[in-house]
């Protein structure tokens, strides 16, 4: 279990040592990303590209694994229909994205490092995301 | 904030995919930070235990400040009103509960492997994102 928690901890650092070596934990850049009649900003377009390509192959190679190697079996999403939730939750969660600049994973990196205005905006995403699971869930 | 530099923004995304394929072939996971944010929380029970979930998103803020450390970046600066802080904060905390991701498991993980349902999702909230700063940049012509 210790290596599990070592790798996954591993695993998270490198995930936000990514993010904050493309920038991506600077919200003006996000901004300007998403700013198209602006000065536009291709960064983000830059990091999903090469994000994406260690993530394609790591997914062929999964067809060829029985099993992960720490773990006893996969966990990938089933193939599910493209339905309202989702479409309506992306949306929400865009023009969150727009209003700031921080998306989920940013976010958190950017924790120690980008002071107050940082540490509001986790809060503010963690009693969303209790106002969902927590009530909205569950009077739907 | 520096120019844009198309060599680390790569370098960068690499990094992101090689931690988002790490995770799926060692610990059999989508590396989805809205996801294991939420399961960290005790909000919801995902692939794996809550302990992998907590581990990976403690270890964003570490190798993220380290890397600030080691490589003298310009600290960032958040301009953004309180108002529109929490605002945002609420709306992309709900909305990738109701979307069942974000940037990272939608963007990345899912749209690697071709998912629909991701691609939809991804071009759903880079839309969203899109217009909502159009609208304030350029409409209400807020400084941002």
């Amino acid at each position: 279990m210790t290596v599990r928690l070592l790798v996954a901890l591993a695993i998270g650092a490198l995930f936000g040592a990514g993010l904050a070596l493309s920038a991506m934990i600077d919200p003006a850049r996000v901004l300007g990303f998403l700013d198209l009649a602006g000065r536009w900003d291709p960064t983000l377009a830059f990091v999903m590209g090469g994000a994406l390509v260690p993530s394609f192959i790591a997914y062929r190679w999964l067809r060829r694994l029985e099993k992960p190697a720490l773990v006893d079996s996969f966990a990938v999403p089933e193939t599910a229909p493209i339905d309202r939730p989702l479409i309506a939750g992306s949306v929400l969660f865009g023009i969150g994205w727009g209003l700031v600049g921080f998306c989920p994973g940013p976010a958190l990196a950017a924790l120690l490092v980008g002071g107050w205005p940082v540490l509001v905006f986790v809060a503010a995403l963690v009693v969303g995301m209790i106002v969902h699971d927590r009530m909205w869930v569950r009077t739907a | 904030m520096a120019e844009f530099n198309a060599l680390t923004a790569l370098a960068g995304g690499l990094l992101i995919g090689i931690a988002a394929g790490a995770m799926l072939l060692l610990l059999g996971r989508i590396a989805g930070v809205s996801g294991m944010a939420a399961q960290s929380l005790g909000l919801s029970r995902g692939a794996t235990s809550r302990g992998v979930a907590a581990a990976f998103v403690i270890g964003l803020p570490l190798g993220a400040t380290l890397l600030t450390i080691m490589t003298n970046a310009p600290a960032i600066t958040v301009t953004t009103s309180l108002p529109l802080l929490i605002a945002g904060g609420l709306l992309v905390g709900f909305g990738t509960r109701l979307g069942n991701g974000c940037t990272s498991g939608h963007g990345v993980c899912g749209m690697a492997r071709l998912s629909r349902r991701s691609i939809a999702a991804t071009a759903s909230f880079m839309a969203a994102g899109f217009a909502t700063v159009f609208v304030l940049r350029h409409l209400l012509e807020m400084p941002l």
